[in-house]
């Protein structure tokens, strides 16, 4: 369903790489591999060369904003600019709140008084809200306590499934590949390694 | 009513009195002794010029002559307008933007006022045009220096936020729109207050000097209120285009927040 060929950036590429819908590959590798730039690129943040589509659309053939909203990409950061939390949730509302532990009186709450996995959760809640058809997800983990990171993983395996959506997950928690990933592929240097994946050596 | 002449003796009486706060400044040890004199140096120097200027141009009276003096004060305005910023667009763009804006605003509203309001014979007379195109470039040059260096630095400090927005499927403008606010409303500061602060709190320069010069009160009032109105028409289009321009610039045409469009004014 996303398919990715010969994406080069500055700093890594060409990558090739397809996902089916339902899939959820996780992408590791240290530090400074390209993780975070790939996904970027894949979401039209940066000028790269390469093609991507979605179910054999093209994204040049996408208003940039609509193409974002297909291919959500949620930073390992996230960010805030008005003052409530339910200033941040666009048309759809913010029905994606709930699963992720939070009630309605959530949205009233001012962002300056969430904790760093408050806002981790919250951030993956507003992007679901655009119902994208791709995830982009840059560790969306990473400041969760148990019980919230599980909550965070079933609402992403839920959401692919109830929306038949693929998602391009980074992470440097093994055991929650081997958890929820249908396929783990290595970035080093910017080149993917996994052999199953290997198509960019051509 | 015929004004005090003021003597060279006068002046330097005045230029005491700078020298004197300069040199507190360098005891003190709180600095900007030098910047200050340079500053009053080069003040004292370009209004000489500007007088010289002045009268050959008022003794003859020529449209050539008159755009001839407009260019050159837009062209120093927009230098003046990119050294400002420590955040600029690379290349011509950074000059044009600044430049193109001020000309668009400051000139169209001096023709008006002097075509249709003021109405000089021949309209481009100098004693009338050169004042206005002054005092409204003078302030447009300020509003735009401001709204362009808050546009540039804010958007740079909050470029996570303008990308996370796009991430989001905003679009550049919803993405940029809190930081153009903000630009706008910074540039527009210094003229919406003296507006504020006019007749209570200061004396127009413009006023007070037509009234030193023997004219009566309500005239200069009349024609402060005009230069008042003129320089925030100037000023507000003038920073309206400004940061327009600025804001699509700081974009591609895939809408991704170009940031190495910009570069540091140390660099320069």
């Amino acid at each position: 369903m996303l398919e990715i060929e010969n994406l080069r950036g500055a700093h890594f590429g060409p990558l090739t790489l397809t996902l089916n819908a339902l899939e959820c590959v996780f992408v590791q590798g240290v530090s400074g591999a390209g993780k975070t730039l790939f996904l970027r690129a894949v979401a039209d943040m940066d000028c790269v060369s390469g093609d991507v589509r979605i179910a054999g659309q093209c994204r040049r053939d996408l208003p940039p904003p609509e193409w974002r909203r297909r291919v959500g990409l949620l930073p390992a950061e996230s960010q805030w600019w008005a003052d409530t939390v339910g200033m941040h949730f666009g048309k759809y509302g913010a029905a994606t709140i709930a699963p992720l532990g939070f009630g309605p009186e959530t949205l009233a709450w001012q962002v300056a008084r969430l904790s760093s996995g408050e806002r981790q959760r919250l951030a993956l809640a507003r992007l679901l809200s655009n119902r994208p058809r791709v995830l982009l997800l840059d560790e969306p983990t990473a400041n969760l306590d148990e019980v919230n990171r599980g909550r965070v993983e079933a609402v992403v395996v839920d959401y692919l499934e109830v929306n038949h959506a693929c998602a391009l997950w980074v992470s440097h928690d093994v055991a929650q590949a081997t958890r929820i990933a249908a396929r783990v592929i290595r970035m080093a240097d910017g080149r993917l390694q996994a052999p199953a994946v290997m198509e960019s050596d051509r | 009513m015929d004004m005090i002449r003021l003597s060279a003796f006068d002046l330097a009486l005045a230029a005491s009195l700078i020298v004197l706060l300069a040199a507190s400044n360098w005891f003190t040890g709180v600095g900007h002794s030098r910047t200050l004199v340079v500053a009053a140096v080069r003040c004292a120097a370009q209004l000489m010029l500007i007088g010289l200027v002045l009268e050959a141009l008022f003794a003859n009276v020529s449209l050539w002559w008159a755009a001839l003096l407009s260019m050159t004060m837009l062209i120093i305005a927009g230098f003046e307008v990119m050294a400002r910023q420590q955040r600029r667009f690379k290349g011509m763009a950074g000059y044009a933007l600044g430049t193109l804006s001020m000309f668009v605003s400051s000139f169209s509203v001096t023709f008006l006022a002097l075509t249709v309001i003021v109405g000089p014979d021949p309209w481009y007379e100098p004693r009338y045009a050169i004042p206005l195109l002054g005092m409204v470039l003078g302030n447009t040059m300020t509003g735009v220096a401001l709204t362009l260096d808050n546009l540039t630095r804010l958007a740079w400090q909050q470029r996570a936020v303008v990308e996370a927005r796009l991430m989001l499927g905003h679009d550049w403008a919803t993405a940029i729109a809190d930081i153009r606010r903000d630009s706008v409303r910074n540039g527009l500061i210094p003229i919406v207050n003296a507006m504020a602060a006019a007749g209570v709190v200061s004396l127009p320069g413009m006023m007070t000097g037509q009234i030193l010069a023997g004219n009566p009160p309500m005239e200069a009032v009349k024609y402060q209120i005009l230069v008042f109105f003129l320089v925030t028409a100037g000023t507000g289009f003038g920073i309206l285009a400004a940061a327009g321009i600025g804001a699509r610039r700081l974009f591609d045409e895939r809408q991704r927040l170009r940031l190495d469009r910009l570069r540091r004014a140390a660099d320069a």
